[in-house]
């Protein structure tokens, strides 16, 4: 990782972003890290090494993928089926960096570095600004927060093994949906097609979730669009 | 999880994010398709808020959760701010399970 070379560019855009938005960022990581120190202590109570779960969230770097590839292995699952079910999670990736490609621009290195901070949540942030230096200081800072903060809670997790307890009780796994509807907020209120395309794709990818494996239903949801383009002239159908 | 594994899905993942920018640098899109693939990212975060919010696994998630996250998003909706809202929604439903309801 070329900290060097990034942490100045950080310093640069960071006040690009204002106070409350620097405070959602922090806010959201911080949720996040309690997660992160379950997904350690999930792991290696489950008798994984404690170098598995540390390694996976640094090359991986995506929580739902990781929770998922290691729940198929501790029910006893192969290596091949948990890869599988980790990859299906993250299809979405592949749309989410097409939204963003602009942030993610420059030499392959930097492109490379830059792609793996491609979160659910550095993508919300990004979305939620419309000036473009802003968008890229908040996918940038983010994305980059987020991955410390994360990594750091998965060691710190997978260290105290069992000590950690069920986060279920602290609520946290209705935050995380919170927070992503309030940052696609703005979005829905002014924009009435996004908003038609949104709620029929969500319908769409309920009502799909007893049938398919977790991660297809979420792309079911690009129909929805299909209500989106209507006003601006035909959609090619995809 | 042997090392092949853990390999193999970080050089998938890694494909997924790469593979949006490194075709988009490489075409250049008419307006509307542009704008219709920032749409599809609101969609998708929104149906991701949706199933996270109602269900587990192949089931519902259970009661707690999404009045949790409906207190949240109501709170979003009167434009409160944010730390209050995910504060409000965690609460929420810890207070709830807490109660006995899951």
């Amino acid at each position: 990782m070329s900290s060097s070379s990034r942490t100045p560019e950080l310093a640069a855009w960071s006040p690009a972003l204002d106070r409350p938005t620097l405070r959602a960022i922090a806010l959201v990581c911080l949720a996040d890290a309690i997660v992160g120190a379950s997904f350690g202590a999930i792991s290696v109570s489950g008798g994984l090494p404690l170098w598995v779960p540390v390694v996976l969230s640094v090359v991986v770097f995506a929580g739902g993928s990781q929770f998922a590839a290691v729940g198929v292995l501790l029910a006893g699952g192969s290596p091949l089926a948990a890869v599988a079910a980790g990859l299906v999670l993250n299809a979405r990736l592949l749309p989410f960096g097409f939204a963003v490609a602009d942030l993610l621009d420059g030499p392959w290195w930097r492109r490379l570095l830059r792609a793996h901070l491609l979160t659910d949540e550095s993508v919300a942030f990004a979305l939620q600004q419309s000036d473009p230096r802003r968008r890229r200081a908040a996918y940038l800072t983010c994305g980059a927060t987020l991955f410390v903060s994360w990594n750091i809670a998965v060691l710190l997790g997978a260290a105290a093994g069992t000590a950690i307890g069920d986060t279920d009780a602290l609520g946290l796994d209705a935050a995380f949906p919170a927070v992503l509807l309030a940052l696609v907020l703005p979005v829905l209120r002014t924009e009435r097609p996004t908003r038609n395309a949104a709620l029929l794709g969500a319908a769409l990818a309920v009502a799909a979730t007893p049938f398919l494996p977790p991660g297809v239903p979420i792309l079911l949801a690009l129909a929805g669009l299909l209500l989106a383009g209507g006003r601006r002239g035909p959609v090619p159908a995809s | 999880m042997p090392l092949f594994a853990i390999a193999a899905l970080a050089a998938g993942t890694l494909a997924l994010r790469l593979a949006g920018p490194t075709l988009r640098q490489r075409m250049t899109l008419p307006p509307h398709m542009e704008r219709l693939l920032t749409v599809a990212a609101t969609v998708l975060l929104v149906a991701l808020a949706a199933t996270a919010a109602l269900t587990q696994g192949h089931g519902f998630a259970g009661w707690a959760r999404p009045l949790g996250v409906l207190v949240g998003g109501v709170l979003a909706l009167r434009r409160a701010p944010f730390p209050l809202v995910i504060v409000a929604a965690a609460g929420t439903t810890a207070l709830l399970r807490l109660c006995g309801l899951s």
